[in-house]
């Protein structure tokens, strides 16, 4: 191939000269210039390699459905790979290289596999290295493990940066009455029409100038069509995809925003991601060329007929001086005649016979005739040629390109993403867009029209449709028929030689040739969605633009049967890639969730708190003195806890203000136990279960007045508790005059825990006299004032088992909180403790949480079956003894000793008896800590039969995944103070 | 996407909601036998076409809402507040 920059034609603008490199050579190309044209010009034809034969590969189109130019572009971390070298707008400083080839695209050595194709067929990797016998008759994949990373390493192609993203990405939404996708003739008078009747329009182009094909033509204006869109306020968004179609009028749309830019504005993401809600969407995407399959057809120098006449008018390219055009159709007649009048030696070779063809003859027209075989490697030397009928050499055409017009399909790919087939066109040999109830339009080319006319009728026809259907019209409109050529066109999709072995490309990228669909065909693989898998038809990066029909078509000729009878593969979104930077947008790092603090975050920092992640709040995990390891500092502050006092943030529990003179009918469906007669001033601890009864959460309830509950759920569970009130509230109890607010933001809690916490409160509150073991029993509810006259709510509760409190106060004041409570427990050689001793304290007194709550235990397998009540019916109450609920050998709570008391286990550990370890065990150990009270390791975990069943009886701790195994006792899970007398103290 | 037409919000994406479960299960009493809970818990319709529904609009007014739905199209028929008095404050208000 002898491609060459003319002197006049393209929309280039030949006074901004703009340096790139190609595989570190230096070249230069003009502004207006894409990737691919700029390369032409500098006659580069080798490009890149396929996937498996490493074949050479040239340019094949000049569009979204190039299967041949991808190349990777930039290094480092913006190293970028498969970008389609014809969609690449040209920048100064752009770095591309070509990919899948060592050394490189123009000498590879995996070429070799070009030789040894005939074994390279469809499947054959897997029929070779999967259960190989006799090693691995009919079972294993042992060695194909092994192998597959060899052959994904011989088979990928460009690989991605590993280095962090440099650039940010953003998240953008609109809406408008109607969204046109495309700017081709069709498009742009659909979005004249809606914008002239007043809707508001935002008009949809992939490329950097709106035209659409009319880019290819020569004497076409895109500022004209630009600014009069403009004019009429319709909102133009060129380097934008609209990549899918979704429920509901919603479009997707990616908008390349600095791709283009040599130095990117640093305040501007690089792309956009739009999530566009429209009332009606037209699409006018188009009509993609197909190829023809036949011998040698993927060497370089082999395009399609109207990439060359892109490249032509668009770049003022000329990518060949002999050009050969093989067509089945009237499409590339004025392409023949431009091409020779830019001083090509251009011959059209027309598979019909009896066909008019309007032309000035400067170019030889060979009626009847088909290209069946290309001789060359790396460049064209020359075509063989033969009879429409019986393929057999009739002359030889010595040539430097071949352009190729199998006919052109619509890209219905839109309109497939709502689950609308298309439906076959005989005439026109093509799929076109089936009726849809949704408010979708398809228009123009991708409708199947074929000339300009019709185009601009049919955006005309599609929005007054729009019109109509959102009740601003009632105006009759009609679409021109599908198709528009002179002459009809007359299907080819293959030309069969079969006196040779070489090659015939259906699908470029991933060398799928028609061999392998024939192979597919043979061995069963008939459908065309079992034909795509099996050969991987259509699922390379253009995910079957091109070759897609010519594969249905092969199989529909070996089943005997008609295209649409074979079927076709749904497409779906994106209709080209879209990078995961762009669907992440600005969710990234610390933003990747949110986050949430406590009122008091920066202060448990300024006092030394290692923080920990849980749900989503960061909690004090632990509080280390100078030197202090996690588990030092754990075993300090839960040692401390139990002798003097600690002060603990556990603001993250979920708190909802149940209220309303039913609220306390309410409590009682909706918790286990009984809350009837819980008075005034009086908190209880509650279970709440599910419809089928499972327990959901724990927490308590505190009795503020007649009508009044304060409610805390565990921290994870808070949002579902929630929605859960809410729901009974509102579906099913609605006549129970309750309110229920969440007001976990509202208030900021600390619990003040030990021996000593009395002592401390006292010293913190304006009135200590209200703080007295006689005045404040065990589960006491007050509403009092801290010093400062700050209004508090308190209740005797303790998860540690020491006597304790916790202290809720308005979150504005918990700095404050904090500041007196620590100020006084020091006093009493107090500590601050977090999560991780919290943690140590509960499993020492075997209380349960979100690990041992985790959705498929009932209130009896937790061990607290007593606390539900008998007298009444409640909200699982019904379920929770049913059937398998209340079989013997329910895994219930226990707790675990190691038998050596030196050793330690983690959680997860599986419990499985003596000589039959194995499968999921009897029980598993749910949380683990090491007890500074009993001074070695426990655990709490659940066991099949539970105490009474194994008390005496040595078990075995299984942990496989740390290659661990211990003997176990089983032990009550009330391991320190099992009567509770710190607690009541 | 899903658009839901909140009655109190106006049309929003699903992702402000969150989907309940089937919103024609009569739930039985508290003191119903556990035959009466199976068969309201477990015992489901799988529904092709237009089905009643219950979507909680969780990121918004926190409205539990019916809402008439297409399995097969996701397409929305009617949309009102499951609770029958804040139904007939919309109706009112229409």
């Amino acid at each position: 191939m002898k491609s060459k920059r003319l002197n006049n034609l393209g929309k280039i603008d030949r006074d901004k000269t703009l340096n790139f490199t190609w595989d570190n050579k230096k070249l230069s190309g003009f502004e207006g210039d894409s990737l691919a044209s700029a390369l032409l010009a500098n006659n580069i034809g080798i490009v890149g390699r396929s996937f498996k034969y490493h074949r050479p590969r040239g340019i094949f189109s000049s569009g979204v459905e190039e299967s041949g130019a991808l190349v990777t572009i930039g290094s480092k971390d913006r190293r970028d790979p498969n970008v389609r070298a014809t969609t690449q707008e040209l920048f100064d400083g752009l770095k591309a290289s070509g990919q899948n080839a060592f050394p490189n695209v123009n000498f590879d050595l995996g070429g070799i596999n070009n030789y040894i194709g005939r074994f390279f067929a469809a499947g054959f990797y897997y029929k070779t290295f999967m259960g190989i016998p006799p090693f691995e008759w009919g079972k294993g994949t042992t060695i194909w493990m092994l192998f597959e990373k060899l052959i994904r390493k011989a088979a990928g192609m460009g690989s991605a940066s590993r280095l962090p993203d440099p650039d940010s990405y953003e998240h953008a939404h609109d809406f408008c009455d109607v969204i046109v996708v495309g700017s081709g003739p069709s498009g742009v008078a659909a979005a004249i029409e809606a914008a002239e009747k007043k809707l508001d329009v935002i008009l949809v182009e992939q490329d950097s100038l709106v035209g659409g094909n009319q880019l290819s033509e020569n004497d076409f204006s895109t500022s004209k069509i630009f600014n009069q869109l403009k004019s009429l306020g319709i909102k133009v968004m060129t380097r934008t995809t609209a990549f899918g179609l979704y429920d509901n009028c919603v479009v997707g749309l990616l908008e390349r925003v600095t791709d283009h830019l040599s130095i990117p504005d640093s305040t501007l993401p690089r792309q956009r991601f739009w999530t566009i809600r429209a009332k009606h969407i037209i699409v006018g995407s188009g009509a993609l060329e197909r190829h023809i399959a036949f011998n040698n057809n993927d060497i370089p120098g082999v395009m399609t007929a109207n990439a060359s006449k892109h490249y032509l008018n668009r770049y003022g390219v000329l990518t060949g001086e002999d050009i050969v055009i093989a067509t089945n159709n009237d499409s590339v007649y004025e392409t023949a005649s431009e091409l020779s009048e830019a001083g090509a030696n251009v011959t059209v070779l027309d598979s019909r016979t009896n066909i008019e063809i309007d032309s000035n003859k400067n170019f030889e027209i060979r009626k009847g005739f088909v290209p069946y075989n290309i001789n060359g490697t790396k460049k064209i030397d020359s075509l063989d040629i033969s009879k429409s009928e019986n393929i057999n050499k009739v002359d030889t055409i010595s040539c430097d390109q071949v352009l190729l017009s199998g006919g052109w399909s619509p890209a219905v790919h839109l309109l497939s993403h709502r689950g609308v087939k298309p439906k076959w066109d005989p005439q026109n040999a093509c799929f076109i867009p089936s009726d849809t109830k949704e408010n979708i339009t398809m228009i123009g080319s991708s409708r199947g029209l074929w000339n300009k006319d019709d185009c601009i009728a049919s955006g005309v026809a599609g929005a007054t449709d729009a019109l109509n259907r959102l009740g601003v019209s009632k105006t009759n409109y009609f679409f021109p028929k599908p198709g528009g050529w002179k002459n009809p066109i007359k299907p080819l999709y293959e030309v069969k030689y079969k006196k040779s072995r070489s090659k015939s490309f259906v699908d470029y990228q991933h060398d799928v040739t028609a061999d392998d669909v024939r192979l597919a065909h043979r061995e069963g693989f008939i459908s065309v969605e079992h034909l795509k898998r099996y050969t991987t038809l259509g699922m390379a990066n253009d995910q079957g633009k091109m070759g897609n029909i010519i594969g249905l078509s092969l199989m529909a000729d070996l089943l005997n049967k008609e295209i649409p009878e074979v079927g076709t593969t749904v497409f779906r979104p994106p209709y080209t890639p879209v990078p995961i930077g762009a669907l992440t947008g600005r969710n990234v790092g610390k933003h990747f969730r949110p986050l949430r603090v406590t009122p008091m975050h920066q202060w448990n920092i300024d006092h030394g708190a290692k923080m920990i992640e849980v749900g989503l709040y960061q909690r004090p995990w632990y509080y280390p003195k100078q030197n202090e390891t996690l588990s030092d500092s754990y075993i300090r502050e839960a040692t401390v806890v139990r002798k003097t006092v600690g002060i603990c943030d556990v603001t993250s529990l979920g708190k909802i203000a149940v209220q309303g003179p039913d609220a306390t009918e309410f409590l009682n469906r909706i918790y286990s136990n009984a809350f009837a007669k819980l008075q005034v001033g009086k908190a209880r601890y509650g279970i709440m279960l599910r419809d089928d009864g499972i327990v959901m959460d724990d927490g308590t309830s505190w009795r503020l007045s007649e009508n009044e509950y304060f409610m805390t759920t565990s921290t994870a569970a808070a949002a579902k508790v929630m929605a859960w009130l809410e729901e009974l509230l509102q579906t099913r109890w609605t006549n129970l005059k309750v309110n229920v607010t969440s007001v976990s933001e509202q208030w900021a809690g600390a619990a003040v825990a030990g021996p000593k916490s009395r002592e401390v409160l006292n010293e913190c509150v304006e009135d200590p006299s209200l703080i007295t073991n006689e005045n404040f029993p065990f589960m006491g509810v007050i509403s009092t004032f801290l010093k400062g006259n700050i209004p508090c709510r308190i209740a005797r509760i303790s998860f540690s088992g020491e006597l304790a409190f916790e202290v809720y106060i308005k979150s504005d004041f918990a700095n404050t909180m904090m500041d007196l409570l620590w100020e006084n427990a020091k006093k009493f050689n107090g500590c601050l403790y977090g999560l991780e001793s919290l943690g140590a304290l509960r499993v020492e007194k075997g209380h349960v949480t979100g690990a041992e709550l985790d959705g498929r235990v009932t209130i009896d397998d937790a061990g607290l079956g007593k606390m539900a009540s008998i007298k009444k019916s409640y909200i699982g109450s019904a379920m929770r003894k049913r059937g398998v609920l209340s079989a013997d050998n329910r895994e219930t709570l226990v707790g675990f000793f190691p038998t050596d008391l030196k050793e330690t286990f983690n959680a997860g550990t599986i419990v499985c008896e003596k000589n039959n370890i194995k499968g999921q065990g009897i029980g598993r150990i749910t949380s683990v800590t090491h007890s500074p009270e009993l001074g070695h390791w426990i655990g709490i975990g659940f066991v099949e039969g539970g105490l009474d069943k194994w008390k005496d009886i040595t078990l075995i701790g299984a942990d496989p995944v740390r290659n661990k195994q211990m003997n176990l006792k089983v032990v009550s899970p009330h391991m320190v103070d099992p009567t509770g007398e710190r607690m009541y103290a | 996407m899903i658009r839901i037409n909140c009655p109190y919000c106006g049309e929003r994406d699903h992702s402000e909601f969150s989907y309940g479960g089937d919103a024609s299960i009569k739930y039985p009493s508290l003191e119903a036998s556990a035959k009466e809970w199976t068969e309201a818990i477990f015992f489901r319709k799988n529904i092709r076409g237009f089905q009643l529904e219950t979507w909680h609009h969780s990121n918004g007014c926190r409205m539990w809402l019916e809402v008439e739905r297409s399995t097969l199209t996701h397409e929305i028929k009617s949309v009102r507040p499951c609770h029958p008095d804040l139904q007939k404050v919309v109706e009112n208000n229409k």
